[in-house]
């Protein structure tokens, strides 16, 4: 039997290696652009290739990168999340809440606030699963609903964390001295593993895909279809409430009216990465790649002194350069 | 055997009804340890239903299912599954994007804690895999696989329920004759003493290499069940088909020597036709007859450009050309009534009116963009009353008509549109018997107007009422075209389910010799 085994094995490993190549084309792609616009704006400004920068295009891409973790899960079973920035705003203000107003501890106002976050996306996760509602309507009033309250319960007015310098130390502090990276980038990158895992790993992320690929042929094998995306949801409001302390933090403050936009960049972000807003395809990686060419973007064209406005217009040709190399790459498979 | 009546699954008298249809009444199966058991019938005769009951998906609204003896109430996929009843369907269960290990073991998934044990999971496919003997990388992504291979997924996964009941939908719809040979290896292997298959086919040649009886179903009943070894085809054929017509009626104006007006040479795709070639002339009406999947609609829909075709040429009047889109179909006069009236043929939402001039609004009934809505209302009424559509006024809501009315307001659009070909896929799908009379009647005054016409239907009897010719079709070819004289149920049926030059007996006992020309013998 071992034998047998192995002899299968082997003869399939190379077809099965140009297989996940393939696959990883997308990822590949979106790394080799990265790498190509991060050369030319060093070519471009040599302000741009120093460490200090290159730690300060990290620390940019923490809150996106938080918010598109999230939402990849959610867009890998075809769904889309349109609730995460305001949501996001929302629990800046409900950690404020819990910790400026309520005056507790930060140890326990920074779960309960991603606590509130991963409300959120539970009242998301019902009402795509079981009330059936579309996922672009039930996040697009879930993202009006968000907006409302945080402008509610801050009284429109930001609430501050100056008298709380613990709270801020989550996002600049150093935890480690020699490298001056501050807190907020290592708190990305513990996030990315932990999606990561969870995607590659697990059940949950297994059962992503398989949704994503198929959703009738998922339930067809048994599988809680329902279920699962009342837990995909609430992951992807987990995340939202961690980007809201992250945002808070370095802002030193909650801010009620903001928040509207970030949604689109992180969906930008995911896109960029490879994963198919049709589902059932996309990474971790690819989604963390995707974040850091946006701020690689946005920080290159800035010290490059090209205006704000502008910036935007380049981001939404790369949006569609992006999204139309991978059609194209799919039509040839 | 295993116990007193020694079956090991029977239907006992299910019934199950949908709103306006009685999908199976009374139906009987038994199916015994041990045998291939096949079920046939038409179109439409129950079969999907039945399973979809067996798997828990519908409740049956009477009779009962009993498994080894023991009365059988399946609750959902999962519940049947893991009673030892797998299905599987013609549509594939398989989730393109995970692997083939991914796929077969769904649900089940081995893993240490939370973490997933992939390695575990390959293992278990490799033995799996092996022990079947199938062909599979179990690493590969089932979308990289040939449809025959995605098959072999889906059985592999069946199997690894450890399956006592397999039920296999037309699971040779898609793959070759070695294909075929694998696959029914496989089942010869899989029949135990205490195992079963429910073998749905129509390929006649394949029922006789591997099922030992033949059920037959028609319009939801039990009809009859013969041993395959005692069977001449014909038999199962005439059981298969034996409604009467719904009336004498015969086509009308039969003749030969028309004008040509639609010449199809040598059309493909990529996908299913094969060399399908056809001619129609001025006042034809050509019937086109096959079973489900045998390519009758994706040659419309390649004729008008709406699938890309791979070859062929189609001349309009004697001049060749080239159609990209069903817009350039439109002008080049041929207008595609689509098989699926709500969904590609009518704006439900908006009025008779609306509908019937959309197709023409620009070159009729505008001017500098600008639509005449007065214009385009006249005409609207016009044909509307020319066609008798029964409706309080042409401003009434499309969705509101019933399914006869709605049908007419899709061939209005095209009579409006001037065009002179018309193609009709499934023209009285979902519409009542009464309102079929008056499209088959209006279907011949078209004809006899000079409009010409193909009818696409999964209805023999209405093909052969109103069709001068007919074309039937199997697995993308043309197998045959008959003469309204030499059609009859039997003869279309049999070109619809043989591959004569592969079955030459069966061929023979019925005196269809040759029929891969499209000169075929008379009956």
């Amino acid at each position: 039997m071992t034998s047998l085994l192995s002899r299968a094995e082997g003869a399939t490993d190379r077809a099965t290696w140009i297989a996940a190549a393939r696959n990883r084309l997308q990822q590949l792609l979106a790394f080799a652009s990265l790498i190509v616009i991060f050369t030319f704006f060093s070519f471009a400004n040599s302000a741009f290739p120093t460490y200090s920068n290159v730690i300060n295009i990290l620390f940019s891409t923490v809150v996106i990168g938080t918010l598109a973790l999230g939402t990849t899960f959610v867009i890998i079973t075809g769904g889309i999340d349109l609730s995460i920035g305001t949501g996001m705003a929302l629990c800046a203000v409900m950690s404020g809440v819990f910790i400026v107003d309520a005056g507790l501890p930060v140890i326990i106002g920074v779960p309960l606030a991603i606590l509130f976050g991963g409300l959120i996306g539970l009242v998301n996760g019902l009402n795509v699963a079981v009330l059936k509602l579309p996922p672009f309507i039930a996040t697009l009033a879930m993202m009006l609903v968000a907006q409302g309250l945080a402008l509610v319960i801050s009284n429109s007015t930001p609430i501050y964390f100056t008298d709380n310098p613990g709270y801020i130390k989550i996002s600049t502090g150093e935890l480690i001295p020699a490298l001056n990276i501050p807190n907020a980038v290592l708190v990305l990158v513990a996030a990315a593993v932990i999606a990561g895992f969870l995607l590659s790993k697990t059940l949950l992320g297994r059962y992503t895909y398989s949704i994503g690929s198929n959703e009738a042929a998922t339930a067809l094998s048994g599988i809680d279809v329902r279920r699962w995306k009342i837990v995909i949801y609430t992951l992807a409001g987990l995340f939202t409430g961690l980007a809201g302390v992250m945002i808070s933090a370095r802002l030193g403050s909650a801010q009620p009216a903001t928040g509207m936009g970030y949604e689109l960049q992180a969906i930008a972000a995911v896109v960029i990465g490879g994963t198919s807003l049709a589902g059932g395809k996309g990474s971790i990686i690819g989604t963390v790649i995707g974040a850091l060419i946006i701020s690689v973007l946005n920080n290159g064209l800035q010290i490059m002194s090209i205006p704000q406005e502008w910036q935007n217009v380049i981001l939404g040709l790369v949006i569609l350069v992006a999204v139309y190399a991978d059609m194209v790459r799919k039509k040839e498979a | 055997m295993n116990d007193a009546n020694g079956y090991l699954l029977e239907v006992e008298g299910v019934r199950k009804a949908f709103p306006g249809v009685l999908a199976l009444d009374d139906m009987h199966i038994n199916l015994r340890y041990g045998e291939v058991l096949a079920l046939v019938g038409e179109n439409g005769a129950g079969k999907s239903t039945l399973m979809k009951l067996l798997s828990g998906i519908y409740v049956p609204d009477a009779g009962s299912f009993r498994l080894q003896g023991q009365p059988f109430t399946p609750e959902n996929p999962k519940h049947a599954l893991e009673s030892g009843i797998s299905i599987i369907h013609q549509e594939f269960n398989l989730m393109p994007h995970l692997t083939v290990a991914q796929n077969i073991y769904i649900g089940r998934e081995p893993r240490r804690g939370l973490v997933l044990s992939d390695r575990e999971l390959n293992r278990r496919a490799a033995e799996l895999v092996d022990r079947l003997g199938l062909p599979l990388d179990i690493r590969a992504t089932v979308s990289d696989l040939t449809v025959a291979n995605q098959q072999m997924v889906e059985i592999a996964k069946a199997l690894s329920y450890d399956a006592r009941v397999l039920i296999m939908d037309e699971p040779t719809a898609a793959l070759n004759d070695a294909e075929v040979r694998t696959l029914h290896g496989l089942i010869r292997r899989f029949i135990r003493e205490d195992t079963g298959v429910i073998y749905i086919s129509h390929r006649m040649d394949e029922l006789k290499a591997i099922a030992g009886r033949i059920t037959v179903i028609r319009d939801g009943r039990y009809v009859g069940t013969l041993d395959t070894a005692k069977t001449g085809m014909r038999e199962v054929i005439t059981l298969m088909v034996g409604r009467t017509l719904t009336s004498d009626a015969r086509p009308v104006d039969v003749r030969d020597g028309r004008e040509t007006v639609l010449d199809v040479d040598g059309l493909s795709t990529k996908e299913l036709l094969r060399d399908v070639s056809f001619t129609l002339g001025k006042g034809e009406i050509l019937g086109f007859a096959g079973l489900m999947g045998a390519g009758r609609t994706e040659v419309a829909r390649a004729l008008v450009g709406a699938d890309k075709a791979s070859g062929g040429t189609i001349r309009v009047h004697g001049r060749q050309v080239r159609i990209h889109t069903p817009a350039e179909a439109a002008e080049l006069g041929i207008g595609y009534l689509s098989e699926d009236r709500k969904q590609l043929g009518l704006l439900l939402e908006h009025d008779v009116s609306e509908n019937i001039t959309l197709p023409s609004l620009r070159e009729r009934f505008s001017r500098w963009g600008l639509v005449d809505r007065l214009m385009a209302r006249r005409a609207a009424k016009e044909v509307a009353d020319r066609l008798t559509i029964k409706t309080p006024s042409i401003r009434q809501t499309t969705k509101f008509l019933s399914g006869g009315n709605q049908q007419k307001v899709v061939i209005a659009k095209w009579l409006v549109k001037d065009c002179d070909i018309l193609i009709f896929d499934e023209p009285t799908r979902g519409i009542d018997v009464g309102a079929k009379e008056e499209i088959y009647a209006l279907l011949n005054s078209l004809a006899q107007q000079g409009k010409a016409i193909i009818m696409i239907s999964s209805e023999l009897p209405e093909v052969l009422r109103m069709s001068h010719r007919i074309v039937v079709m199997t697995e993308g070819r043309v197998s045959g075209i008959l003469s309204a004289d030499e059609a009859t149920q039997e003869s279309v049926m049999h070109l619809a389910t043989l591959r004569p030059n592969e079955n030459p007996e069966d061929a023979a006992e019925l005196g269809l010799l040759d029929l891969h020309s499209t000169e075929p013998k008379a009956v």
